[in-house]
C-alpha cells in the first residue's frame, strides 16, 4: 500500500513539475530571440490544401535569413510537395535548395469524429517528436492544420526538457474572420506569438497580434 | 481576347463546371462579349473538350503549379471560395464573382468569402441558391472589385 502511495505522489510531483516547467517554457517565449547569433532554422507546418497556399505566402515575403527552411506535410498530401519546390526554385540563386520536407502521418481528416482525432494525434505526436528533436528549429511557424498541434506540443516537450526553446509563431488562417479554428483554440495558450488576420478575433482575443492581413 | 477564368482549387466542383458551361451561362458570357473560357476543374470528373462551348474558346486542365498566370490574363474570375484564389485574384485587381460549394457542411471559407463580400470586395453566390446566368447578369461582370481598399484596409 505504502508503494502504491508512493508512486502515486511521484506521479503528482511529475505532473506538478512538468506544468510548472511548461508554464516558465511558454512565459520565456517573447524574451527569447534567436536571430541573434544570424540565421534562425524554420519548421513550417504547411498541412494541406488551402493551409498550403496560405502559409507559402507567407513563405514568399521572410527573407533569406529564415534558413534552413524545413516544410513538414501530411503524408497522404500529393499537391503540396510540388507547391514547396516551385516556391523554393523561385528564390535567389545563393539561397536556392537550402530547405528539406518531411512528411507526417495527418492527424485529423477532414470531417473525422474528435474521438477517433485523440487517437490520430497521439500518433501523429509520435512522428513529431523524433523529427523536432532531429532538426532542432529555432522557430517553429503554422496557420492551423490539424498537423501543427501535435508537432507544436513536441516543440514544447523539447522546451520542458530542457533540450531547446522552440518559438512556436502561430499565424491563424485568414478564412477564420469570426471564430477561431480548433487548432487556433488549442495553441492560442501554447503559442509564442499567435497572429490574427481579422480585428473581430482581436476582439475576441486579446492575447493575439493583430497586424492586418499578413498573408 | 476577353476571358473569364474559373478555379476549383484542388478538390473538385463538379456543380460549378457544369454551371458555367451550362447553355444559359455561355450565352450569358458571349453576350458580355466574352470570348474565351479557361476551366480549371481539379478532381472533378467534368473535363469539358475544347468545343463543348459554342461561341466561347474553351480550354480545360485539372491542375498547374501556379494559376497566378491564368488569373492576370483574366477579365473575370470566377472560383470556389478558397483563400488562396481569392487573395490573388483581388490581389491582381481582378473582378471575382465567388461560387460557394453548399454540398460542403461546415464550409469555414464561407467566413472569408462572406466577409470580402461584406467590404464589396467580391460577389458570391451559391449553385443552388442562384444559376451562374443570375449571377453574371447581375453586377457581377462590370463589378469594380474594389482592389485598393484590399490592399490599403486590410493591412490595418
Amino acid at each position: 500500500m505504502a508503494a502504491l502511495f508512493g508512486v502515486f505522489c511521484g506521479f503528482i510531483l511529475i505532473i506538478v513539475l512538468f506544468t510548472l516547467r511548461l508554464f516558465f517554457v511558454v512565459r520565456k517565449g517573447s524574451g527569447y530571440r534567436p536571430g541573434k547569433k544570424g540565421s534562425v532554422s524554420v519548421l513550417v507546418v504547411a498541412g494541406s490544401g488551402g493551409h498550403t497556399t496560405e502559409i507559402l505566402r507567407l513563405m514568399g515575403s521572410l527573407s533569406e535569413s529564415y534558413c534552413p527552411r524545413h516544410y513538414v506535410i501530411a503524408d497522404t498530401d500529393k499537391m503540396s510537395e510540388d507547391k514547396i519546390r516551385t516556391l523554393e526554385a523561385s528564390k535567389k540563386q545563393q539561397d536556392q535548395g537550402n530547405f528539406t520536407i518531411h512528411r507526417v502521418p495527418r492527424s485529423r481528416e477532414v470531417r473525422q469524429s474528435w474521438s477517433s482525432s485523440v487517437f490520430t494525434t497521439m500518433n501523429a505526436l509520435l512522428y513529431s517528436v523524433p523529427l523536432l528533436f532531429n532538426l532542432q528549429p529555432d522557430v517553429l511557424l503554422c496557420n492551423g492544420p490539424g498537423t501543427c498541434v501535435p508537432l507544436c506540443l513536441a516543440g514544447l516537450l523539447l522546451g520542458i526538457l530542457g533540450a531547446k526553446k522552440i518559438l512556436i509563431v502561430y499565424v491563424e488562417s485568414i478564412c477564420r474572420v469570426e471564430r477561431l479554428s480548433l487548432s487556433g483554440k488549442i495553441l492560442y495558450h501554447l503559442s509564442d506569438y499567435f497572429f490574427v488576420q481579422w480585428p473581430s478575433l482581436k476582439d475576441k482575443y486579446p492575447k493575439s497580434i493583430y497586424l492586418g492581413r499578413v498573408v | 481576347m476577353k476571358t473569364v477564368f474559373v478555379t476549383v482549387g484542388t478538390t473538385s466542383f463538379d456543380d460549378l463546371i457544369a454551371s458555367v458551361i451550362s447553355q444559359d451561362a455561355v450565352q450569358a458570357l458571349v453576350a458580355r462579349g466574352y470570348e474565351e473560357l479557361v476551366l480549371q476543374v481539379g478532381r472533378g470528373s467534368i473535363l469539358p473538350g475544347p468545343d463543348s462551348c459554342p461561341g466561347l474558346t474553351l480550354q480545360a486542365f485539372r491542375f498547374k503549379d501556379s494559376i497566378a498566370g491564368d488569373i492576370q490574363r483574366a477579365d473575370l474570375v470566377i472560383s470556389h471560395a478558397g483563400a488562396g484564389s481569392c487573395l490573388e485574384a483581388l490581389g491582381a485587381g481582378r473582378p471575382l464573382l465567388v461560387v460557394v460549394n453548399d454540398r460542403l457542411m461546415d464550409n469555414h471559407q464561407l467566413e472569408l468569402a462572406r466577409k470580402l463580400h461584406a467590404d464589396s470586395h467580391l460577389l458570391y453566390c451559391t449553385c443552388r441558391s442562384v444559376s451562374t446566368r443570375a449571377a453574371l447578369n447581375t453586377r457581377a461582370y462590370c463589378i469594380c472589385t474594389d482592389t485598393e481598399s484590399f490592399h490599403m484596409g486590410l493591412q490595418g
